[in-house]
């Protein structure tokens, strides 16, 4: 326990202290848009990689976000300032009210049919940003800059976007530690068995729907706040939740650690490589290699990898036992349960 | 009025070429219990095939499916070959949706590099020649069109139902495991059925080309009525594909010529919304599994 | 003695097939009853209209003289009935100690599920003791899919037990296990009717039937034919024809399983 919590706290001092390491703000806009989808994957992670279902609407959340942001300074003639980030809560709540919605109708169904439906859910509000007047269609909405000095303008949306991924993070550990995440685990492995031992499956899988939308509303309007205009393009951008998906899996589906380690490697990456390769096509050629790479490679993340490997030497054992759903899950929770707690 | 008819017969032909790349992915989907999410950019790519061939050889659009044909087969049976058939059971239903999507976002980066991003559109004679019907005109390439996916649906059903490999496949659509157990060999059919998914895209590429202009990004669009079709028809039923693609064309035709082109996609969407919620099968999908 | 579960004239048809066709059955409080038939027989279909996992629209069951019929799956458990599945269902990727634990949550409001942690000591030791019944405590931290499929079907068991239920619905407890182990099960369910719960047992291992239930139901091809008691039951005729009659029925039932 101690060498953890240990962790945790450099890993954060790391972080506070990041922008007052790196003075230059083309890196600093990097780090924020990391801690961004370091904060999107793990609560993507906290609905998907607990309770078994692939989202891949989440964007949804995102954009809605981005554009309460957006619209309330505009309608409500806001000028650009710290006042500002007093709209991030609101984003996260429009995110959670429509996650009820939303989750309502798409968790009806399973696997597959799930995913789909999340697609067109996202694609029905894409279209929608682009049509409704309040969005202003195509041409997107400009968002009030505030007049910061140019060497620190990053820090205030660097330090409270950290803020927004420290809740994230919170949400997903306490769940994953409560009898809440139990059932969603439960879900998980056998969702029809569950509902039978009594677990209330369709609450349990909203409340966790809508648990994993709202930071995802909130760095949503982050995002817009930082860029300074919106487009539908960019807001509901069909490859978000892929590249959120690839950080999750990459890291390690459903574990705390892994979302944060994928973002981290993958989005400066992506930062990175959009900058070298400003044409964009190349890009696209080099992440889907990347993502097959990772996926083929390391089915189950970098983080239960090593954490497998790393027990194996403790034990001195060639390798940890195959279980028929993944060992991770069962390296880990042997460690939980064998410790009192 | 005859805009009216003009729609739903718009609809009904257009609907046909969806119904043709409908019924790989849906196939696919009963073999091997995957989507294929780069179904749509598949399409896109079969689509600049038959713009190569015709720009570069000057092939007719038709006779360019016999190049173009073969080789998606040949690309399908790769990629599941390369790629699919690593997947291990467990979370393959995640896994292979964000391979394939992987596949689709590598194809689409390959097309920019080598056809750039500025929309193209494939001619022959039949895309510019029209002729009338109840007062509207049609150019002919909707009918060849629609013919074409006719004769490619009825060559598909021919193949699953009146051949060895179709016995396999059909055993293989209704249950996996008992279709292994009688000894059929699952892996092969799952590959040959992933490149029979995959060919139909070469035709329904040309057509879509001839019909649209189109460019990389045109794939998105694509797998998104295709993914709703799908859904709608019931996950792993053809027929019902065939069905969800022409009503759904048909609708979103008619609802862009009495309402609005703009409204007529999101119409498309709702509709699969709505659908869900009264049966989350889909219209002709099988149930779940029973409880034992 | 009463009939704590009282099963009603139902019937399921699954498109041509008839599961169940007007099925009438009591369970007596604190019996172990036996429920015996052919392969497709309607036996499991029964179970899963009990326990909610499918919808009759023909037909009622009560449960303590109240209609339950079509209750959620959830909804009948919290109200005492338990069951097992015919291959079993456990929670492959959670530790024997987390499968335990699933089941304690149904008497807990969903917020509060929330806020508190996993398990409680208290849980944790009543999980335990349970896993200690059924001879499992030594791999409390393994992951279930590790068990045998002998063991998957005690976890099960244990896991039920666990929200102390006082029916148990049990599906082939004894099926596909080895005959050391069929032992140490009848055990088991005799010691917990000893402690006052009820049992309905479907089995095909006859030997197990005809030494662990104090009643024999017979089901054919949707109905129950004959009640008894073993000896009555054995000797009766009509149950041998069911048998016997039934071959064909049988090759429908395994084609279809
Ligand atoms: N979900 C379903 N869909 C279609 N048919 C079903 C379904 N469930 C059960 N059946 C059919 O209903 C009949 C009764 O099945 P059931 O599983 O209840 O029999 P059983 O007595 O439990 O048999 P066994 O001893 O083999 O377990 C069988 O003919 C079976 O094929
Ligand atoms: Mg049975």
């Amino acid at each position: 326990m101690l060498p953890r919590a240990a962790g945790l706290g450099l890993l954060l001092l790391g972080l506070g202290a990041l922008p007052l390491v790196l003075s230059n703000p083309t890196y600093t806009s990097i780090a924020i848009f990391t801690l961004i989808y370091m904060t999107a994957a793990t609560s993507w992670n906290t609905f998907a990689g607990y309770s078994g279902y692939i989202p891949l609407g989440h964007v949804v959340f995102f954009g809605s976000g981005a554009y309460t942001l957006a619209v309330a300074a505009q309608d409500w003639h806001l000028v650009g300032g710290y006042g500002m980030f007093l709209l991030i809560p609101l984003a996260g709540l429009v995110a959670g009210l429509l996650a009820l919605p939303f989750g309502l109708v798409a968790l009806r169904t399973r696997r597959h049919t799930f995913v789909v439906i999340t697609i067109a859910i996202m694609f029905i509000f894409q279209l929608l940003a682009f049509n409704l007047g309040v969005t202003n269609g195509s041409s997107g909405i400009q968002i009030p800059t505030p007049l910061w000095p140019a060497a620190t303008f990053n820090d205030p949306f660097y330090y409270i976007t950290l803020g927004i991924l420290i809740l994230a993070v919170a949400t997903s550990w306490f769940v994953r530690r409560s009898r809440f995440g139990l059932q969603l685990l439960a879900i998980r492995d056998d969702e029809d068995r569950a509902r039978g031992l009594g677990v209330r499956t369709g609450r349990v899988k909203l409340t966790a729907f809508v648990i994993s939308a709202i930071p995802v509303g909130m760095v949503g309007a982050m995002y817009a706040y930082f860029i300074g205009q919106i487009f539908p393009q960019f807001a509901f951008d069909p490859l978000f939740d892929v590249s959120v998906a690839l950080m999750v899996f990459f890291g390690g589906l459903g574990t705390v650690a892994g979302p944060l380690l994928g973002a981290v490697v993958l989005e400066p990456l992506q930062q990175y490589l959009t900058l070298q390769f400003s044409i964009g096509d190349l890009y696209l050629i080099i992440y889907g290699v990347v993502f097959l790479a990772v996926i083929l490679l390391m089915p189950r993340g970098v983080v239960p990898s090593t954490r497998d490997w790393l027990r194996a030497r403790r034990t001195g054992r060639p390798d940890a036992p195959e279980v028929e759903g993944d060992t991770d899950r069962a390296a880990e929770v042997a460690a939980h349960t064998g410790s009192p707690t | 009025m005859a805009a009216l008819y003009g729609a739903v017969i718009d609809g009904i032909l257009t609907g046909g070429v969806y119904a043709l790349m409908a019924a790989g992915l849906t196939l696919i989907f009963g073999v091997m219990d995957i989507i294929n999410i780069a179904q749509g950019v598949l399409v896109v790519l079969a689509a600049y095939l038959s713009y190569f061939l015709s720009i570069r050889f000057g092939l007719d659009l038709f006779v360019g499916l016999l190049v173009t044909i073969p080789v998606l087969f040949l690309l399908g049976v790769a990629v599941e070959w390369l790629f699919i058939r690593r997947l291990r059971s467990q979370e393959k239903t995640a896994m292979s949706i964000l391979v394939t999507y992987a596949v689709a976002i590598i194809i689409e980066g390959v097309l920019s590099v080598t056809f750039g991003v500025n929309y193209v559109q494939l001619h022959g004679w039949y895309v510019t020649r029209s002729f009338q019907l109840l007062g509207f005109y049609l150019p002919y390439i909707y009918v060849f069109g629609f013919l074409l996916a006719a004769a490619l649906l009825a060559v598909l059903f021919v193949i699953l139902y009146r051949t060895r490999f179709g016995r396999s496949v059909r055993a293989s659509l209704q249950n996996r495991t008992a279709a292994q157990l009688i000894g059929v060999n699952v892996a092969r059919v799952s590959t040959l059925t992933f490149g029979l998914g995959v060919a139909v895209t070469a035709a329904g590429g040309m057509i879509f080309g001839a019909t649209n202009a189109f460019n990389p990004n045109s794939g998105y669009d694509l797998i998104s009525r295709l993914l709703a079709i799908v859904i709608l028809g019931g996950l792993g039923s053809i027929g019902g594909a065939l069905a969800a693609a022409v009503a759904m064309l048909v609708v979103e035709d008619v609802v862009a010529v009495i309402w609005s082109p703009v409204w007529s996609d999101v119409v498309f969407f709702v509709a699969l919304v709505a659908v869900l919620l009264i049966r989350p099968v889909g219209l002709f999908g099988r149930a779940a599994a029973r409880a034992q | 003695m009463s009939a704590l579960l009282e099963i009603d004239g139902v019937s399921k048809a699954y498109g041509g097939v008839q599961a169940l066709s007007a099925c009438s059955l009591d369970v007596a409080e604190g019996t172990i009853t036996g429920l015996i038939g052919p392969n497709g027989s309607g036996k499991t279909t029964l179970f899963n209209v009990v326990t909610g996992y499918e919808h009759v629209n023909v037909g009622a069951v009560r449960y303590r003289g109240r209609a339950i019929t079509n209750h959620a799956p959830d909804q009948v458990f919290k109200l005492g009935i338990g069951r097992t599945f015919q291959l079993t269902r456990i929670f492959a990727r959670l530790t024997l100690m987390e499968n335990m634990l699933v089941a304690t949550q149904h008497h807990e409001g969903w917020a509060r599920s929330m806020v508190r942690r996993g398990s409680s000591a208290g849980e944790r030791r009543r999980a335990l003791e349970l896993l200690e019944f059924v001879g499992l405590a030594g791999h409390a931290g393994e992951a279930a899919g590790t068990l045998s499929y002998g063991q998957r079907k005690l976890l099960e068991l244990a896991y039920v037990l666990i929200a102390d239920p006082e029916v148990l619905l049990l599906d082939e407890p004894a099926g596909g296990i080895n005959p050391s182990l069929i032992h140490y099960i009848t055990e088991r369910i005799r010691e917990l009717n000893r402690q006052g719960r009820t049992f309905l047992v479907v089995e095909h291992n006859m030997e197990f039937v005809m030494g662990l239930c104090e009643r024999v139901t017979v089901m054919h091809q949707g109905c129950v034919i004959v009640s008894g008691t073993p000896h009555e039951v054995r000797a009766d005729p009509r149950v041998l024809d069911a048998y016997l009659g039934g071959a064909d029925d049988e090759e429908e039932g395994a084609g279809a399983a």
